[in-house]
């Protein structure tokens, strides 16, 4: 047990070291398709540690949602914008203090938080505990997390659905529904 | 496009699991890991992989923008509407006990049928917003690559 421990404790430190390096990568890269494809591959590491952790379903949107789709539409941005980052007009000066106050008030409030992965977290005795007894026998799903999502949590469930269908909504109203308007540009460059 | 055949090849072996594999998400939902919203990702993905290899107007010939803006609005029907039809037999706006006469098969059927909705929507959105992106971008050409 304890070797497992071990082990899972090397991953942990080992996914963490490449996540804190991607984003210092990304935040030096001035070429935009660099900082894209870093971004994807700093979500699959965040799926991967989400695996360490047990949270299959969430790993599973992580590496889809943020590795897959999000990269193919940033990219399609980059198309429609530029590729490299502007040089900042001002100086760096003000951000960084924001930056280190900001990260020096987070670093002094993870003193109270429970050490990584603990199991006697409020989290995990509150509400779980009640969850994993009631949910075999109320409804009869294995998979206790979609058993949450959709039943006990449905209410929560359908607003994530309207907030979709809503994203669509404002996609099509930014950049216009269909691919309507650059075929007409075309025939009209034909003519 | 038409030089690229690798792509174009590996492209056509991986979309039909990806399907597979998006339609097993879906109604696996409740044994695995997954469910709607993961399935949905995955089965547009399959559409996006298609069009990426060989451009929107390709995709949009399968799926017409209009069908997919109709479905991002059912999928979000199908959802809601389980919870009118279980308040009309009685229970609480997606309470699903009522869907069936035992409540650990209501609570599945229930599940399986929200479920769908989700995937329904976030399929078609996901679509939805790829091709509103990509058809704003010239295709492709072959010193781009």
């Amino acid at each position: 047990m304890s070797a497992n421990l071990v082990g899972i404790a090397i991953i942990d430190i080992l996914l963490f070291t490449f996540l804190v390096v991607t984003a210092i990568v990304i935040l030096r890269l001035r070429n935009l398709f660099g900082v894209v494809m870093l971004a994807g591959v700093f979500s699959l590491l965040s799926a991967a540690l989400f695996v360490t952790l047990d949270a299959v379903d969430v790993a599973f949107t992580e590496a889809a949602v943020g590795a897959g789709i999000s990269t193919v539409l940033m990219l399609g941005t980059l198309a429609l914008t530029v590729r490299e980052e502007k040089k900042p007009s001002h100086s760096a000066f003000l951000p960084l203090l924001v930056c280190t106050i900001a990260g020096a008030a987070l670093l002094y409030g993870t003193r109270d938080m429970p050490s990584f992965g603990a199991p006697d977290t409020p989290v995990q005795t509150h509400v779980a505990p009640d969850y994993i007894a009631r949910t075999p026998v109320e409804t009869g799903v294995p998979n206790i997390v979609t058993a949450v999502l959709a039943s006990y949590r449905g209410y929560d469930t359908l607003g994530e659905t309207a907030v979709i269908f809503t994203a669509a909504i404002a996609v099509l109203l930014l950049l216009g529904a269909s691919g309507k308007r650059r075929e007409d540009k075309d025939s009209e460059g034909k003519e | 496009m038409e030089h690229h055949s690798i792509l174009r090849v590996i492209s056509k072996l991986l979309i039909p699991p990806i399907i597979l594999y998006a339609l097993y998400v879906q109604w696996h939902g409740d044994y695995g890991p997954g469910g709607g919203f993961q399935a949905g990702v995955v089965f547009a993905v399959a559409f996006i992989l298609y069009s990426l290899v060989y451009g929107v107007d390709a995709l949009t010939r399968i799926v017409s923008p209009r069908l997919l803006h109709a479905f991002a609005g059912i999928g979000v029907l199908i959802y809601a509407g389980t919870g009118v039809v279980t308040m009309l037999l009685g229970d609480a706006f997606l309470g699903y006990n009522a869907l069936a006469h035992d409540p650990v098969h209501a609570q599945e059927w229930g599940i399986i049928v929200v479920e769908f909705g989700v995937g329904v929507t976030v399929a078609s959105v996901m679509m939805t917003i790829f091709i509103a992106f990509a058809s704003h971008n010239p295709p492709l050409k072959d010193e781009d690559w």
